[in-house]
């Protein structure tokens, strides 16, 4: 996302990249970004904390008025829990990803058939 | 308050994983000069905020994303409820994802600060795709100058990107 973030800023209009992976926004380098310190897969809070989640993206979007260099990384707030367990389980964790498959990959059979019957997909940009 | 540990390093865990199932180290982008900078013209509270996410979010009638590098993109309307979002991505636990796509798409969050002025306006399209393109150059020349263009046609003051 730090690639598009350059982009689109670049062709003139600002941008403010959320992430939870600081190595990564460190290395890609995007104009300005808050850094949220969870776990993957929560880059805007916690399920169902509808409170929470707005005071994230509502600290976030003040690093429009607070960062003036580029490349700065706004450091938020908030823990995920007390502790820090949760990362020594990341960084033990094993691979987890899916197989690579070129199949359209639905979140359930239900959606398949929603998909097959809508038809052809106006709202998809294939690249 | 229990120990603090420092962020999670995803490049080295990155390169741990590969590493372990026998792949060549994944060679992040690192661009070490400074990016662009664009000032926000406005007031936030006059913004016209566009939300462009990449947790695999798709909206039930919409083709799913494959995970084969797909650089495929979804345009949601924003007046969408959040029931009929989804998510299909490879690489992450999309648990909470799945009970409330807006962990990692906020759309609920920015109408809701759109209605108390706290933005001037949501745009009227969103944009998703899936993340862990493994091609950057593919982000660059392909992803980055489509979504880029959409952004400007939308005429949005801002983008809030949320990557997962």
């Amino acid at each position: 996302m730090g690639l598009i973030a350059r982009r689109v800023e670049a062709d003139g209009i600002p941008t403010l990249s959320m992430t939870s992976a600081f190595s990564i926004t460190r290395s890609v380098n995007p104009p300005r970004a808050a850094f949220l310190d969870y776990p993957l897969g929560h880059t805007t809070g916690k399920a169902l904390n509808a409170r929470l989640q707005r005071e994230i993206v509502t600290a976030s979007l003040a690093a429009f008025q607070e960062l003036d260099t580029p490349g700065a990384i706004k450091m938020l707030p908030f823990r995920w829990s007390d502790d820090d367990d949760w990362k020594r389980e990341v960084m033990e964790g094993g691979d987890e990803r899916t197989e690579r498959s070129a199949q359209p990959m639905y979140q359930s059979e239900a959606d398949r058939r929603l998909a097959q019957d809508a038809g052809e997909c106006s709202t998809c940009v294939f690249l | 308050m229990g120990t603090r540990r420092a962020p999670v390093d995803h490049i080295v865990r990155t390169r741990e994983l590969y590493s372990s199932l026998g792949h060549e180290p994944y060679r992040w982008v690192r661009n070490v000069d400074p990016p662009s900078w664009t000032r926000l013209a406005k007031p936030l509270g006059d913004c016209r905020v566009a939300l462009v996410a990449s947790g695999g979010v798709y909206r039930t009638g919409q083709v799913a994303f494959h995970h084969r590098d797909d650089v495929s993109l979804r345009i949601i309307d924003t007046g969408v409820p959040a029931a009929e979002l989804r998510t299909s991505h490879f690489a992450y636990d999309q648990t909470d994802a799945r009970i409330d796509p807006n962990v990692v798409f906020p759309v609920d969050t920015l109408r809701a600060l759109a209605r108390d002025g706290v933005i001037g306006e949501l745009s009227p399209r969103a944009y998703t795709f899936m993340g862990g393109i493994y091609s950057a150059r593919r982000v660059r020349e392909t992803l980055a100058p489509e979504l880029s263009c959409r952004l400007a046609a939308d005429q949005v003051d801002l983008a809030l990107l949320v990557p997962v």
